[in-house]
């Protein structure tokens, strides 16, 4: 077990390590920082831009190898380098990085747990009231992208604060900037503004389970299994709960590990129709500004999430099934 | 030799007329549905209007009417005019154009490798499987929106083609996955076990057992995937990533009509409104599918009583 724990870890650093090195010859690639401060009005000139470039370590007059050694030295030492501003990506990278994962877990969360109980339930109710209603909720949920679902969200919360004649749902940015705000109103301004974005993540995803799950829950409510354990003496709740929902949850915990990554996604629109200044935003926004060095922190960073949503999966899959332990 | 032929041409007669009349049923089984009809109907509305009414149509979605800037629908411009006077409606039909064009285009791409690649690594095993697996994994592990959104820079001055080829290279990894896992189970079963024994080879029993049986989870994921892509390209486009001006997309025109969604909101609700529904329709005809094919799981005798 500890040996499968190690080779599992090793290979991880791998991964990540060819992830890395593919964002940065990517982003190299296509990015050109120098751009930035050419033909600009007055001009600058070529030596100031040579050492501004020369900081960020982003002179596409030094070769891409010769720049990826240097970066790469730079990471083993715990340098993950400089933005064009001359300001360390690592502390942006602290001050975003819990803005995104508080709307991430609250969001997935969310979407899961509630999407894999209404799937089981609209299996087991299958063609009742429940069923039907809420699978036209998921269908249309599911068709919705989440940028659109953001800005419905987002114009109807207005609406409705305009007709109840108060800002409830905030629409823009993480909490109240224009005042001073600390302890329980703090909170509560957080809160507040909390809401429509982790509802614009949790709604997509929970549509997605609840659907994957009621199909899974219905292939096995026809499984042969199911029927001897009602056979030999089982009621039908004893039945679906000891022999059909560890079945049927199972494939969800595969589906979780790689949906992460689209939930990443998901969160550059949420962020950016929401004024919130995390990661995803992060991304947008360098790409425009041309940051060699912190798309490719996103890039690999997005991948450690992957890895680590893969192995919460594997864990999950291996408690769920004995076949998968056993091999 | 030849006695074996025999026999093989004797059972293969039943079994052809089997498979037609099994067709027949799934036919009549999806005709039944109305939800899976509906949607049908909805893709077949959406193709004919997105491609024929451009030729009749009297404004062009780069054409400019200085007469009509910034107006709400009416009987020559049906969906309205934006602030610079292009017709809103034939915009929208372009757009449409290029999202069911690229969303059918990646589902069928990408669910055909992940069916053959998950197949063939579930089925051999071994080296062959690790190998592929590592790979997947490799190509999961780098967040494929993120890397869509710099590969941009490369197809931006392009052609749509290269989106078509990008989404397809970076959405076929969690079928492939899902696949794997059925074919690791199915490899197990009797019916696999007796053709490997009897000697057919590896390819025809991906492609006559493997495949056969695991049709719904196929068909589901095609659907899903048709809806993913046109997701994905609009989701790229919308932040400016996917389809380049002059050319427009559902996306593109969302993101341009955000801004005065709430004062000008035939900028946003038309686009917006015929993407949610040209999705839904093609989840519609998904599940519709799927029950027609595999009713046992779906109708009556899923209960457990």
């Amino acid at each position: 077990m500890g040996g499968y724990v190690l080779k599992r870890f090793l290979n991880a650093i791998l991964l990540i390590f060819i992830a890395s090195t593919v964002g940065y010859f990517l982003a190299s690639a296509t990015l050109s920082p120098r751009g930035n401060f050419e033909n600009l009005n007055p001009p600058i000139p070529k030596e100031t831009i040579d050492a501004i470039l020369n900081t960020a370590n982003a002179n596409d007059e030094v070769p891409v190898t010769t720049r990826y050694v240097t970066w790469l030295g730079g990471v083993l030492r715990g340098d993950l380098g400089r933005d064009l501003d001359g300001g360390e990506v690592s502390s942006e990278f602290s001050r975003r990085v819990w803005v995104s994962m508080r709307l991430l877990v609250l969001g997935s969360l969310l979407g899961t747990s509630i999407g894999v109980l209404t799937g089981v339930v609209s299996a087991v109710r299958q063609y009742r009231p429940f069923d039907r209603g809420f699978s036209i909720f998921a269908y249309v949920l599911l068709s919705t992208p989440v940028f659109l679902l953001a800005i419905l969200l987002k114009y109807g919360a207005i609406t409705f604060n305009d007709a109840i004649g108060t800002q409830l749902l905030r629409t823009q940015g993480e909490y109240d900037a224009r005042v001073a705000l600390a302890g329980w109103s703090l909170v509560a301004s957080r809160l507040q503004h909390l809401i429509l974005p982790t509802l614009s993540i949790a709604l997509g995803s929970m549509a997605f389970y609840s659907r994957y799950q009621r199909n899974s829950m219905l292939d096995v409510l026809g499984s042969d299994h199911l029927r001897t354990a009602r056979a030999k003496g089982l009621t039908r709740r004893q039945a679906l709960f000891r022999h059909g929902l560890r079945v049927a949850i199972s494939p969800m915990a595969t589906f979780f590990a790689y949906s992460f990554g689209l939930l990443v996604a998901g969160a550059a629109f949420t962020e950016t129709i929401y004024g919130w200044y995390g990661m995803g935003q992060w991304f947008v926004a360098s790409i425009g500004k041309n940051e060699i060095n912190s798309v490719v922190l996103i890039v690999s960073f997005t991948a450690v999430l992957v890895l680590i949503s893969g192995f919460i999966a594997d864990v999950t899959l291996a408690i769920l099934d004995p076949r998968v332990r056993r091999a | 030799m030849t006695t074996f032929d025999a026999a093989g041409a004797a059972s293969a007669a039943p079994a052809g007329e089997e498979r037609l009349s099994r067709a027949r049923l799934i036919r009549r089984r999806f005709l039944r549905n109305r939800l899976a009809l509906f949607g049908i109907a909805v893709i077949a509305t959406m193709f004919f209007v997105a491609f024929v009414s451009p030729l009749f149509a009297p404004w062009n979605y780069y054409e400019n009417d200085f007469t009509a800037l910034l107006q709400g629908p009416s009987a020559s411009h049906w969906f309205g005019t934006t602030q610079i006077g292009v017709d809103v409606f034939a915009q929208t039909m372009r757009g449409l154009q290029k999202s069911l064009i690229i969303g059918m285009l990646v589902a069928v791409f990408s669910t055909g490798l992940s069916a053959l690649v998950g197949a063939f690594a579930g089925y051999v095993q071994g080296r062959a499987d690790r190998v592929v697996m590592w790979v997947v994994d490799l190509l999961l592990v780098l967040p494929s929106f993120l890397v869509l959104v710099l590969l941009s820079r490369f197809y931006q001055t392009k052609n749509w083609l290269f989106l078509v080829f990008g989404l397809t290279v970076l959405d076929w990894m969690i079928t492939a996955r899902v696949v794997r896992g059925i074919a690791m189970s199915l490899r197990e079963r009797d019916f696999v076990r007796a053709a490997r024994y009897m000697g057919v080879p590896t390819s025809t029993i991906i492609v006559r057992h493997l495949l056969p049986n695991m049709a719904s989870i196929l068909i589901i994921a095609a659907t899903l995937n048709v809806a993913g892509a046109i997701l994905a390209e609009t989701g790229l486009s919308y932040l400016g990533f996917g389809v380049q001006a002059p050319d427009v997309s559902l996306g593109t025109l969302i993101a341009e009509g955000t801004a005065s969604a709430l004062t000008y909101p035939w900028l946003f609700v038309f686009a917006g409104g015929i993407l949610i529904l040209t999705v839904l329709a093609f989840s519609f005809i998904g599940d519709g599918v799927r029950d027609a094919f595999d009713p046992g799981s779906a109708r009556g005798g899923g209960r457990v009583e």
